[in-house]
């Protein structure tokens, strides 16, 4: 991964130093609450619902096994021993001290890692595919793009102010696993006959208030040109983007009002004064980075491990697990393991301390020292061999970090909600954990087999909620919680929205109309089709009907049977 | 009459005064202050023939939805041009001022006035602002600090021609 050389370090050194600075000042009464508040956030600081919380930034979700030891120390020290991952592969601590924040930076900043731009208008944490490296599927190595963006986007001194956050994500396999349409500016590296690399870049995708995906602005620009023509994006963006209307302040929606053909030729005749400057990309920058992400020195093993396939056979629980939470790996002999945060009862992306420190343990014994942190919320080692699966499971499982339900209905992503962030408008993790009691046999969920169930706790979609094929939204109805249902979206390739099936729900009926949605499947599909599939196939009409029908009956039950709890 | 702003990472006396139209007036018929004074856009636009007959030196200033398109090459007629942030949170003048030191090749005065507090100084700088008319309710001389923020930058910009990339000694191998 990529290491940090004296300038960097320097660098990070230097902002840790510019925040201890302002929040002294502030303390002191020369910087007020509204002059900090953009300058916190960009240091990753929100107030929240209980007071601070700290998003600590982790580059397109890579992690050494180093960094991670340090966090779990940070969240003993500074918190209550948990981190919770984010969609934006970053790192929340929900209860720190604000007095306490620069010398938690100043932790961060001693094993190269930081804060900055995890919050704030201005470019976030650019975000990958998690098997990137490793994937079989992969047409280059999307990290060496994703660290020259982060060094770009760092500080940038034009873009620090822009109208709204600004998200972009990396793709570089056939198989999207970035969901880069759903981003401000997606990439997709592609590989031309000659193998040179040029970028697909998609514009003004996002999620939030009015989701969208990102529209083609350029077919394949080559690589060298790509810090100049999103520095003519971003310009664009920053001059013109609304600045009225925080909810119309996104770039998506000057896309849509320009129309792409119009916004893409103000790009254009912007980037014709940049193009072939000096931030015009040489082959030896990309060489530079990319030496810091070169494959770890695998060993030469048999393409099958004999050992993994006899275990298999004879461990049912080990091969659901092997199954669910084990992936193909372009080296023979090896493979990626996600290591689920999903667990029964567990938050979705909630890691305890004692699990970080294990997590690094796993890593540094049987990944060469590296980890990642997925969109998902969960953890990929990614550089496993066959023949230590069966050995990772069982330390894996012993910290409740091998629930095998990746991609299953229960490996929900999910936002804090309510209980924690002063965004929400309705709790989502309690919603979580509703799914996961409704659904606790695991036999039926490996029959229901892949489907998505997202969860956000307002507006903002942290959660994803539009990307999934159930997706789930709080909403606030005369100070009451209620969760609106969609129905029909998708991440990858075929990327969709999904579609609000109708009027929103109470809290204790999501679990039932999740159940009636999933059972509609189960009678409708044809053998091999995914929910997604049948439900393309037959439409939205009859999930509709089944999750509304018997409501009214449904409703008056739980209503007593609350009456009688609350009694 | 003068105020005291960062030049060039000096507090100075400073004589330029900035003219704003209040509600009634208009850029046609706003009488024009005796002295250097930066103008607003829309004067300089509906009098230029006048502005430039005067003695003083013309300065003119742009507001953030303002691009420096509307000056192009009479930017050079300027000793001074005032970038306004309205709210420091409004990012629009950042990139005026590069197109004007960029694009525009302008090299008199740019001059950030509004809302200018110290943690936004450095950004500006980077910009190709030099002149900072903090504002008077902040102490300026601690703002000075602002524009020492860091050492070393990754990007291009109006202050650094060449990105790191460009500058970065060979690979570590020391």
């Amino acid at each position: 991964m990529y290491r940090y050389d004296s300038i960097d370090q320097q660098i990070i050194d230097e902002r840790v130093a510019q925040y201890r600075d302002q929040i002294a000042r502030h303390l002191a009464g020369d910087l007020s609450t509204d002059e900090l508040r953009p300058l916190r956030l960009q240091n990753g600081l929100y107030i929240q619902r209980h007071g601070p919380m700290l998003r600590i930034a982790i580059p397109y979700g890579m992690l050494s096994a180093t960094q991670l030891r340090k966090l779990a120390e940070i969240s003993q020290r500074y918190d209550r021993g948990v981190g919770h991952f984010t969609t934006r592969q970053n790192m929340q601590l929900n209860w720190p001290q604000l007095e306490q924040t620069p010398a938690i930076l100043g932790e961060l900043a001693s094993v190269e890692m930081h804060a900055v731009q995890t919050s704030g208008n201005c470019i976030r944490n650019i975000t990958t595919d998690q098997f990137a490296g490793v994937a079989p599927d992969e047409r280059t190595d999307p990290r060496p793009y994703c660290e020259l963006l982060r060094q770009w986007s760092t500080f940038h001194p034009e873009f620090a102010f822009l109208p709204r956050k600004f998200k972009i994500a990396v793709n570089a396999a056939a198989a999207d696993r970035a969901v880069i349409r759903a981003h401000d500016i997606g990439l997709e590296l592609l590989r031309d006959e000659r193998g040179e690399i040029g970028v697909r870049i998609f514009v003004g995708g996002g999620l939030g208030r009015t989701p969208i995906l990102g529209k083609l602005i350029h077919e394949s620009l080559p690589r060298r040109h790509l810090l100049s023509y999103l520095e003519a994006i971003l310009r664009v963006y920053n001059r013109y983007g609304r600045r009225d209307n925080m909810y119309k302040a996104r770039i998506k929606i000057l896309v849509q009002a320009l129309g792409i053909d119009e916004f893409r030729r103000q790009v254009e005749a912007e980037w014709s004064h940049l193009k072939d400057g000096p931030t015009t990309v040489p082959d030896e920058e990309f060489a530079r980075i990319a030496a810091h992400f070169a494959p770890p020195a695998w060993a030469t093993l048999p393409a099958v491990d004999e050992g993994l396939t006899a275990r298999v056979a004879g461990d049912l629980a080990f091969a659901n697990w092997v199954r669910r939470c084990v992936h193909p790996h372009r080296a023979p002999g090896y493979a990626a393991v996600t290591l689920s945060l999903k667990a029964p009862g567990a938050a979705p992306g909630d890691i305890s301390d004692t699990q970080m420190l294990v997590v690094a343990d796993l890593a540094d014994r049987f990944s060469f020292g590296e980890l990642r942190v997925t969109h998902e919320q969960n953890i990929v080692l990614a550089d496993v061999r066959q023949s230590d699966l069966h050995e990772i499971w069982q330390i894996a499982r012993r910290h409740r970090l091998a629930t095998a339900n990746i991609g299953l209905l229960t490996d929900i992503i999910c936002c804090p909600g309510g209980d924690l962030c002063a965004l929400a408008n309705a709790r989502s993790v309690p919603i979580a954990d509703a799914v996961n009691e409704k659904f606790d046999d695991l036999d039926y969920l490996y029959d229901i087999g892949d489907i998505s169930l997202n969860i956000s706790g307002c507006m903002n979609s942290c959660g994803h909620h539009h990307v999934a094929n159930i997706g789930i939204l709080g909403v606030d109805k005369h100070d009451e919680e209620w969760y609106q249902i969609t129905v029909g979206g998708q991440q990858g390739n075929a990327a969709a929205i999904g579609k609000v099936i109708g009027p929103s729900f109470h809290a204790h009926e999501v679990p039932l109309v999740i159940e009636a949605l999933v059972t509609v499947y189960i009678e409708q599909r044809l053998p091999s089709e995914r929910f997604i599939d049948t439900l393309q196939r037959v439409g939205i009409e009859p999930f509709k009907t089944r999750a509304y029908a018997g409501r009214d009956r449904r409703r008056g039950a739980s209503q007593e049977n609350r009456e009688v709890v609350n009694v | 009459m003068s105020e005291r702003i960062i030049r060039k990472q000096e507090i100075v006396d400073d004589p330029w005064q900035v003219l704003r139209l209040t509600t009634g007036e208009s850029a046609e018929t706003v009488p024009l202050p005796a002295g250097p004074v930066l103008l607003p856009l829309a004067v300089w636009l509906a009098r230029r023939d006048e502005v430039l007959r005067r003695d003083e030196q013309p300065g003119v200033w742009l507001d953030s939805d303002e691009g420096p398109e509307m000056l192009a090459d009479d930017c050079r007629r300027f000793a001074v041009i005032g970038i306004n942030f309205p709210k420091f949170t409004d990012g629009r003048g950042y990139s005026s001022a590069r197109l004007l030191r960029e694009r525009y090749h302008y090299t008199g005065e740019i001059r950030a006035i509004g809302d200018v507090l110290q943690d936004q100084l450095f950004l500006m700088q980077r910009c190709g602002i030099d002149a900072y008319a903090v504002r008077a309710d902040k102490d300026i001389e601690q703002a000075l600090a602002g524009l020492r923020a860091f050492s070393e930058n990754y990007q291009a910009a109006a202050d650094q021609p060449l990105p790191l990339f460009r500058r970065r000694p060979a690979e570590r191998a020391a």
